[in-house]
């Protein structure tokens, strides 16, 4: 899929702007509450834990697991050339922070429930879009 | 147990339109023909009918027709009239119902759901998407997945599926019974989509669309409009074709409303929706003669056996493998008229209005003496069910 990048169809709102703009330093970035610290996502206007509106980004480790997957057969959007992987990943940090991502550098067969994984980035336009890859990929 | 307000409501009339792969006919055009069909199938008229209840309430090819325009269509008169997406899933237009007609607002609520989504969907050129996709661009919770060509719901459902196969050892041949069976109930049902018999081994041998979900495993577009009418249970000795009593109505949304931020990954919000309804009835899941439920995608049903109760959690595999638990003659006859795999994706009514012929003794698969039907329609966090009894509640 890489090389070959799909339309990504980002379209963020003010609150998730920051977690598709995160990549451009290498670092992923989830929502944290700053009165109880709780880890927040999909991002929102105000913690739903305490209610707190001292919310803002944080950088995260960007490693994880994989919780669940699905392999595409289909192209359900053109230029998402099939088979590719849709997975929820669950960060270290806090795994009710699942993450919607495609699971790439890896054999489609490879992947797997409770797989290690890191983050990587893609470009597109002026989004960098999480992506994940198994934990200690050699980088090219 | 305090009064339950929906056992002030019946179903009067039930009745659907024309279904097809292809009809190339409007939404309010099916609708009109399967309101008008219920209507007198009630034994009212449209000068009876003081409500209209729909979803989700707009048109396009998931959306069919709006209440204004079966309103106006039929120059109705009416008190109350809804309509909404935002409900405890398809069958919140029920539900809606049963409340106004439980409050008094009104006292022959027309009910109807209609898809075009056969005839409207991809495969007319020039149209939106249909089936659940078509969501690209969206700056709400799909935002998160749409960047990743999860574009439809298969691509979720597949995601739940897999962690259900990786948790209790679910396998494709137990998943492959909920299309099997249906396919097997819909050759008696002359409106279903696709009758040709399918085994076993033609539905592992079907094509891969969102590993482990198959060809098979997803639901199929079609146009139709399904119609019920919601009347106050005074009116039920005078409905000729028999009322349909409501026992109970399961409404709950109790974790996150959330394709994708559910907390547990083997099942969706149907385990609160079907709980809140057992906590409305003095009946038991042991009480329920058949089920009708959601199989939009096949998995959905097997999270609503076990959300309903037919088996313990994780244990719908086994339960359904082979198919004989939920055969015509099983302990849980199960979407007899087809389902939506084979008899089309009408978005939950048909198996609503499958509900209502089982209850009648008029069903093309009758169970023999049945008296509780348990109808559930809906996957991720848009669910929603109904308990109903032979005869007022
Ligand atoms: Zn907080």
């Amino acid at each position: 899929m890489r090389g070959d990048n799909p339309p990504r169809f980002v379209l963020a709102s003010s609150e998730s702007e920051f977690y598709w703009r995160s990549g451009a330093d290498g670092r992923l970035r989830i929502q944290r509450c700053g009165e109880c610290s709780r880890w927040v996502h999909p991002p929102g206007p105000a913690c739903p834990f305490c209610h707190s509106r001292r919310v803002g980004p944080e950088p995260v480790a960007g490693t994880g697991t994989v919780a669940t997957y699905t392999i595409n057969r289909k192209e359900w959007i053109p230029g998402f050339t099939p088979p590719y992987v849709f997975a929820f990943v669950e960060l270290d940090e806090d795994p009710t922070v699942r993450i919607g991502t495609n699971i790439v550098d890896c054999e489609i067969d490879k992947v797997e429930i409770g797989m290690r994984v890191e983050v990587l980035f893609e470009e597109s336009g002026e989004w960098h879009v999480p992506l994940f890859r198994p934990a200690g990929t050699e980088t090219s | 147990m305090s009064e339950r307000m929906e056992r002030r409501a019946v179903i009067s009339g039930a009745a659907q339109s024309e279904v097809g792969r292809r009809l190339y006919r409007t939404g309010i055009d099916l609708t009109v023909e399967a309101a008008l069909r219920a209507v007198e199938d009630a034994g009212l008229t449209t000068a009876d009918i003081d409500g209209v209840s729909t979803y989700p309430g707009f048109g396009g090819s998931f959306g069919g027709a709006m209440g204004a325009e079966l309103h106006e269509a039929l120059r109705l008169s009416l008190n109350w009239r809804s309509a909404g997406v935002e409900t405890a899933g398809p069958l919140g237009a029920v539900h809606n119902a049963i409340l106004g007609v439980a409050t008094g607002l009104a006292r022959h609520v027309l009910v109807f759901r209609t898809v075009v989504e056969g005839s409207g969907g991809p495969l007319r050129p020039g149209s939106g998407g249909g089936g659940g996709g078509g969501m690209a661009g969206s700056a709400g919770p799909f935002q998160f997945m749409i960047p990743y060509g999860a574009a439809s719901a298969a691509c979720w459902v597949a995601c739940y599926a897999r962690r259900h196969m990786h948790d209790y050892g679910t396998t494709r041949t137990q998943l492959g019974a909920i299309a099997v069976n249906g396919r097997a109930n819909a050759v008696a049902n002359p409106k279903a989509i696709y009758t040709d018999p399918m085994t076993i081994d033609d539905y592992l041998a079907v094509r891969m669309v969102s590993d482990p979900l198959c060809l098979y495993d997803c639901d199929v577009p079609c146009d139709g409009s399904t119609a019920v009418v919601v009347s106050h249970r005074d009116y039920a000795p005078d409905a000729p074709a028999g009322a349909v009593g409501v026992n109970a109505m399961g409404t709950a949304i109790r974790g996150r409303p959330s394709w994708d931020q559910f907390d547990d990954l083997t099942s969706m919000m149907m385990r609160h929706t079907a709980a809140s309804m057992w906590e409305r009835t003095e009946l038991t899941v042991d009480d329920v003669d058949t089920a009708q439920l959601y199989d939009g995608f096949s998995w959905l049903t097997l999270a609503w056996i076990e959300a309903m109760g037919f088996c313990g959690k994780g244990e719908s595999g086994a339960f359904v493998e082979g198919g004989v638990n939920i055969g015509p003659d099983g302990s849980v006859p199960l979407n007899t008229s087809g389902g939506q795999l084979s008899a089309g994706r009408l978005h939950g009514f048909g198996h609503l209005h499958e509900a209502v012929m089982q209850l009648r003794g008029a069903a093309n698969i009758q169970v023999p003496g049945c008296e509780v039907v348990a109808v559930g329609a809906g996957g991720g966090p848009e669910t929603g069910c109904l308990l109903l009894t032979k005869g007022p509640s």
